[in-house]
């Protein structure tokens, strides 16, 4: 099967591009017209993007079979501030994670031993440095890319969670969560052999492939359009390096806006074709995953006002760092 | 039999009530099923990951969707 999977892919190019002629033809639309470049550029982009991101789910579902959130918090308790930020970004990559399992999480972490400001790495790690964003970067924009996302992500996820430690601010939780008795913690066992694991892997494509291929395909189509018919360089003038503003704005754009990875990206894809800068669109997209209003008032629950604004204060300053260093750099 | 479901109402927590309630009706237990939105009810439980299921006070599993069989287990069939 994997060995089908590398011929498709490896052939996808020739292979598409037929079925984009043969429609132009069938259709009558020309392939160097603006809803030609379009239709290509969709025929294209959705069956590689979809491809990638069922195999790499896949292969991170085996890798997450050995890590559960017991065993992470197990790893995290008690573990002095600065080491243990540094590993509780690492392993919110790879234990298994659902925004909707936020808030127990969070309790679980913080009444039985894991440093507040360690938590806060993790749960910064966890949605923004993600296996469905990585492959995507890795799949449009090519490997440079996607490390410089993840190497910034961690990088943002260690030192947010080790700044709000230093401000000790554990007196703004809700009250309630010291009144929890950490009881006894039910220990969830993982797969144990191959054969748990591989079906672990695959009921991760089925629930993360199958969830998300509707963002993708229409993350795609929106990119496709603005392929086709938005100008080069159109974005040049104020998404480029020169507009100083551009990046907080992008920030501040993104915090309302809620969409997973997947269907961020392809847009992305597009605003960097047209001339957005890197920095710019990199901060974009890390305020969208990393800083969504749902979160925060789920997180509303647990975490009192001034912790919630210092939360989106550090986090957001550490995305515009990296949007600005970008644009420097690149 | 007293049968909790924990979790704050994502899909996944309503395909666990599926399952768990389909389970009890194939086995023909009888057994009460309440779903715990509260969090602060859920933290009491010790757990990390939601939907979780528990069996007579007893927690038998977390941040999954358990399979028909692990339910029927823990209903003694």
């Amino acid at each position: 099967m994997v060995a089908a999977w590398f011929l498709i892919y490896n052939n996808l190019v020739h292979i598409t591009d037929q079925i984009s002629l043969l429609l132009s033809r069938i259709l009558g639309f020309s392939i160097t017209s603006h809803l030609g470049k379009s239709i290509a550029f969709f025929i294209y982009d959705t069956p590689k993007v979809l491809m990638l991101l069922t195999l790499v789910v896949f292969g991170v579902g085996i890798i997450r079979s050995f890590f559960t959130p017991e065993r992470t918090r197990a790893i995290l308790a008690g573990k002095k501030e600065s080491a243990g930020n540094v590993m509780a970004a690492l392993l919110g990559v790879v234990t298994p994670f659902c925004s909707c399992s936020a808030v127990p999480l969070f309790l679980g972490f913080v009444t039985t031993g894991v440093p507040l400001g360690v938590t806060f790495s993790f749960l910064i790690a966890a949605p923004m440095v993600n296996e469905v964003a990585l492959v995507l970067l890795y799949g449009l924009f090519g490997w440079k890319i996607a490390a410089v996302y993840m190497g910034t992500g961690l990088a943002i996820a260690m030192i947010a969670g080790w700044i709000i430690g230093r401000l000790k601010m554990e007196r703004h939780l809700e009250e309630w969560v010291y009144q929890i008795q950490a009881g006894k913690v039910h220990l969830e066992e993982g797969p144990k052999d191959w054969v748990e694991r591989i079906k672990y892997g695959i009921d991760a494509v089925k629930e993360i492939v199958g969830k998300v291929w509707i963002y993708v395909v229409l993350g795609i189509a929106v990119g496709a359009g603005i392929h086709g018919y938005v100008p080069e360089g159109f974005l040049a003038g104020f998404m480029g390096k020169s507009a100083w503003w551009s990046v907080p704005l992008s920030v501040l754009l993104g915090i309302p806006m809620y969409s997973n990875a997947a269907g961020i990206i392809p847009i992305v894809q597009a605003l960097l074709g047209k001339g957005a800068a890197l920095g710019t669109v990199l901060a974009f997209m890390m305020s969208v995953i990393a800083l969504s209003l749902p979160e925060m008032i789920i997180l509303r629950k647990v975490l009192k006002p001034r912790l919630i604004a210092t939360f989106i204060a550090v986090v957001g300053t550490g995305i515009l760092c990296v949007g600005y260093i970008f644009n420097l750099l690149m | 039999m007293e049968i909790k479901i924990l979790g704050p109402g994502c899909t996944k927590c309503k395909q666990t009530e599926k399952v768990v309630k389909n389970a009890i009706a194939e086995s023909a237990v009888c057994a009460e099923v309440e779903k715990v939105t509260d969090v602060m009810e859920i933290a009491s439980y010790g757990v990390f990951g939601t939907p979780a299921v528990v069996v007579n006070g007893e927690v038998k599993s977390t941040s999954k969707i358990p399979s028909s069989q692990d339910v029927k287990s823990w209903l003694g069939k």
